[in-house]
Protein backbone atom coordinates (compact mmCIF):
# COMPACT_ATOMS: atom_id res chain seq x y z
CA UNK A 1 0.00 0.00 0.00
CA UNK A 2 2.92 2.61 0.95
CA UNK A 3 4.78 1.61 -1.75
CA UNK A 4 1.90 2.03 -4.19
CA UNK A 5 1.21 5.35 -2.70
CA UNK A 6 5.06 6.67 -3.31
CA UNK A 7 5.22 4.92 -7.12
CA UNK A 8 1.90 7.82 -7.30
CA UNK A 9 3.77 10.64 -6.47
CA UNK A 10 6.56 9.58 -8.49
CA UNK A 11 3.99 9.45 -11.38
CA UNK A 12 2.31 12.50 -11.16
CA UNK A 13 6.10 14.66 -10.70
CA UNK A 14 6.74 15.38 -14.81
CA UNK A 15 3.95 16.81 -15.61
CA UNK A 16 2.06 18.26 -12.85
CA UNK A 17 -1.22 19.33 -14.59
CA UNK A 18 -4.45 18.97 -12.72
CA UNK A 19 -7.41 18.76 -14.33
CA UNK A 20 -9.06 22.41 -15.06
CA UNK A 21 -12.21 23.19 -13.99
CA UNK A 22 -14.74 24.65 -16.20
CA UNK A 23 -14.38 28.49 -16.84
CA UNK A 24 -18.40 28.83 -16.73
CA UNK A 25 -19.42 26.80 -14.08
CA UNK A 26 -17.17 29.22 -11.56
CA UNK A 27 -19.93 31.63 -9.60
CA UNK A 28 -20.28 35.25 -10.89
CA UNK A 29 -19.73 34.04 -14.41
CA UNK A 30 -22.36 36.06 -16.78
CA UNK A 31 -24.80 33.95 -19.19
CA UNK A 32 -23.75 32.32 -22.33
CA UNK A 33 -24.89 34.51 -24.88
CA UNK A 34 -24.96 34.60 -28.47
CA UNK A 35 -24.45 38.00 -28.47
CA UNK A 36 -21.07 38.44 -26.49
CA UNK A 37 -18.61 38.36 -29.18
CA UNK A 38 -15.48 38.80 -26.50
CA UNK A 39 -16.69 35.59 -24.99
CA UNK A 40 -17.58 33.38 -28.02
CA UNK A 41 -14.29 34.48 -29.66
CA UNK A 42 -12.43 33.14 -27.44
CA UNK A 43 -13.81 29.50 -27.88
CA UNK A 44 -13.29 29.39 -31.50
CA UNK A 45 -9.84 28.56 -33.01
CA UNK A 46 -7.89 30.35 -35.44
CA UNK A 47 -9.92 29.09 -38.82
CA UNK A 48 -13.18 29.94 -37.01
CA UNK A 49 -13.79 26.08 -35.65
CA UNK A 50 -15.54 25.44 -32.07
CA UNK A 51 -12.53 24.73 -29.57
CA UNK A 52 -13.36 21.22 -28.00
CA UNK A 53 -14.17 21.20 -24.68
CA UNK A 54 -11.25 18.75 -23.59
CA UNK A 55 -9.29 21.45 -24.33
CA UNK A 56 -10.70 24.40 -22.96
CA UNK A 57 -12.18 22.28 -20.05
CA UNK A 58 -15.61 24.09 -20.29
CA UNK A 59 -18.32 21.46 -18.90
CA UNK A 60 -20.96 19.31 -21.17
CA UNK A 61 -23.75 21.20 -20.04
CA UNK A 62 -21.95 24.67 -20.58
CA UNK A 63 -20.41 23.37 -24.04
CA UNK A 64 -23.86 22.50 -25.32
CA UNK A 65 -25.19 25.98 -24.61
CA UNK A 66 -21.52 27.61 -25.73
CA UNK A 67 -22.19 25.74 -29.32
CA UNK A 68 -25.52 26.98 -29.80
CA UNK A 69 -24.30 30.58 -29.21
CA UNK A 70 -21.50 30.01 -31.38
CA UNK A 71 -23.94 29.08 -33.83
CA UNK A 72 -26.75 31.73 -33.57
CA UNK A 73 -23.99 34.21 -33.80
CA UNK A 74 -22.22 32.51 -37.32
CA UNK A 75 -26.19 32.91 -38.61
CA UNK A 76 -26.23 36.73 -37.91
CA UNK A 77 -23.45 37.45 -39.40
CA UNK A 78 -21.57 38.21 -36.47
CA UNK A 79 -19.12 35.71 -36.36
CA UNK A 80 -17.35 33.60 -39.49
CA UNK A 81 -18.43 30.38 -40.98
CA UNK A 82 -14.62 29.68 -41.51
CA UNK A 83 -11.70 32.29 -41.61
CA UNK A 84 -9.56 32.48 -44.31
CA UNK B 1 -47.81 35.33 -23.48
CA UNK B 2 -43.80 34.32 -23.98
CA UNK B 3 -41.13 36.68 -24.35
CA UNK B 4 -38.85 36.74 -27.60
CA UNK B 5 -35.88 38.48 -28.37
CA UNK B 6 -35.65 38.75 -32.41
CA UNK B 7 -32.98 40.60 -34.26
CA UNK B 8 -33.84 41.87 -37.93
CA UNK B 9 -30.89 42.31 -40.41
CA UNK B 10 -31.88 44.97 -42.96
CA UNK B 11 -29.87 45.51 -46.37
CA UNK B 12 -26.69 48.17 -46.17
CA UNK B 13 -28.14 50.60 -48.67
CA UNK B 14 -31.35 51.42 -47.07
CA UNK B 15 -31.08 54.67 -45.48
CA UNK B 16 -31.69 55.05 -41.73
CA UNK B 17 -35.13 56.88 -41.91
CA UNK B 18 -36.06 53.82 -44.62
CA UNK B 19 -34.70 51.35 -41.82
CA UNK B 20 -36.83 53.13 -39.10
CA UNK B 21 -40.20 52.82 -41.13
CA UNK B 22 -39.34 49.10 -41.44
CA UNK B 23 -39.23 48.27 -38.48
CA UNK B 24 -42.19 50.84 -37.55
CA UNK B 25 -44.16 47.91 -39.72
CA UNK B 26 -43.14 45.24 -38.02
CA UNK B 27 -43.64 46.62 -34.83
CA UNK B 28 -47.10 47.22 -35.73
CA UNK B 29 -47.93 43.72 -36.88
CA UNK B 30 -46.94 42.91 -33.23
CA UNK B 31 -49.05 45.84 -31.54
CA UNK B 32 -51.70 44.86 -33.88
CA UNK B 33 -51.65 41.08 -32.80
CA UNK B 34 -51.91 41.94 -28.75
CA UNK B 35 -47.89 41.64 -28.76
CA UNK B 36 -45.77 43.83 -26.89
CA UNK B 37 -42.30 45.14 -27.84
CA UNK B 38 -40.44 45.39 -23.93
CA UNK B 39 -37.56 46.69 -25.56
CA UNK B 40 -35.85 47.87 -28.99
CA UNK B 41 -32.04 48.53 -29.96
CA UNK B 42 -30.35 49.48 -32.66
CA UNK B 43 -27.09 48.01 -33.49
CA UNK B 44 -26.36 50.30 -36.10
CA UNK B 45 -24.59 49.20 -39.37
CA UNK B 46 -22.29 46.64 -38.38
CA UNK B 47 -19.72 44.87 -40.65
CA UNK B 48 -20.75 41.38 -41.73
CA UNK B 49 -18.86 38.53 -40.71
CA UNK B 50 -19.15 36.66 -44.39
CA UNK B 51 -21.12 38.52 -47.56
CA UNK B 52 -24.61 38.08 -47.57
CA UNK B 53 -26.54 38.36 -50.71
CA UNK B 54 -23.49 40.65 -51.81
CA UNK B 55 -23.64 42.67 -48.57
CA UNK B 56 -21.02 43.46 -46.57
CA UNK B 57 -22.27 45.62 -44.08
CA UNK B 58 -26.02 45.78 -42.67
CA UNK B 59 -28.38 47.51 -40.35
CA UNK B 60 -28.96 45.39 -37.33
CA UNK B 61 -32.16 45.87 -34.69
CA UNK B 62 -33.69 43.88 -31.72
CA UNK B 63 -36.40 43.58 -30.47
CA UNK B 64 -37.81 41.97 -27.34
CA UNK B 65 -41.14 41.07 -27.78
CA UNK B 66 -43.64 39.40 -25.43
CA UNK B 67 -46.66 38.33 -27.62
CA UNK B 68 -48.12 34.68 -28.35
CA UNK B 69 -46.47 32.27 -30.78
CA UNK B 70 -48.92 32.70 -33.86
CA UNK B 71 -47.97 36.28 -33.63
CA UNK B 72 -44.74 35.59 -33.73
CA UNK B 73 -45.38 33.15 -36.62
CA UNK B 74 -46.71 35.49 -38.46
CA UNK B 75 -44.57 38.39 -37.87
CA UNK B 76 -41.92 35.93 -39.36
CA UNK B 77 -43.86 34.81 -42.10
CA UNK B 78 -43.80 38.40 -43.02
CA UNK B 79 -39.99 39.24 -42.39
CA UNK B 80 -39.35 36.78 -44.58
CA UNK B 81 -41.70 37.80 -47.46
CA UNK B 82 -39.28 41.41 -46.91
CA UNK B 83 -37.02 42.01 -50.03
CA UNK B 84 -35.02 44.42 -47.69
CA UNK B 85 -34.59 42.10 -44.72
CA UNK B 86 -31.44 40.06 -45.03
CA UNK B 87 -31.48 37.71 -42.17
CA UNK B 88 -33.95 37.85 -38.92
CA UNK B 89 -33.09 35.03 -36.00
CA UNK B 90 -35.84 35.24 -33.20
CA UNK B 91 -34.97 32.91 -30.10
CA UNK B 92 -37.40 32.13 -26.94
CA UNK B 93 -35.82 33.87 -23.77
CA UNK B 94 -36.69 33.63 -20.05
CA UNK B 95 -36.43 37.29 -18.77
CA UNK B 96 -35.68 40.48 -20.58
CA UNK B 97 -32.35 41.76 -19.77
CA UNK B 98 -32.65 45.69 -19.17
CA UNK B 99 -29.32 47.00 -19.50
CA UNK B 100 -28.55 48.04 -23.13
CA UNK B 101 -26.95 44.76 -24.63
CA UNK B 102 -23.07 44.00 -25.05
CA UNK B 103 -22.97 44.58 -29.03
CA UNK B 104 -24.36 48.44 -28.10
CA UNK B 105 -21.49 48.92 -25.76
CA UNK B 106 -19.08 47.60 -28.77
CA UNK B 107 -20.25 49.68 -31.17
CA UNK B 108 -19.14 52.28 -29.12
CA UNK B 109 -15.85 50.59 -28.79
CA UNK B 110 -14.81 50.17 -31.94
CA UNK B 111 -15.96 53.70 -33.15
CA UNK B 112 -13.82 55.00 -30.68
CA UNK B 113 -11.23 52.62 -31.48
CA UNK B 114 -11.59 54.03 -35.32
CA UNK B 115 -11.76 57.42 -34.20
CA UNK B 116 -8.16 56.97 -32.61
CA UNK B 117 -6.92 54.82 -35.12
CA UNK B 118 -7.59 58.19 -37.52
CA UNK B 119 -5.70 60.07 -35.45
CA UNK B 120 -2.71 58.38 -35.62
CA UNK B 121 -2.69 58.08 -39.06
CA UNK B 122 -3.43 61.56 -39.44
CA UNK B 123 -0.50 62.48 -37.15
CA UNK B 124 1.90 60.03 -38.94
CA UNK B 125 1.26 61.78 -42.13
CA UNK B 126 2.22 65.10 -40.64
CA UNK B 127 5.21 63.36 -39.68
CA UNK B 128 6.19 62.67 -43.35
Amino acid sequence: MTQLNIKRQALRKPNQKRRKSCPFSAPNTPEIDYKDLKVLTRYVSERGKIIPSRISAVSAKKQRELSKAIKRARFLALMPYVVG
Amino acid sequence: MALYESVIIGRQDLTNSQFETLIDEFTSVIKSHDGEIKKTEYWGIRNLAYKINKNRKAHYYMLNISSSPETISEYERLLGLHEDIIRFLTIKIDKVDENPSLLMNNKVDRHRNESASDNIEIASKANV
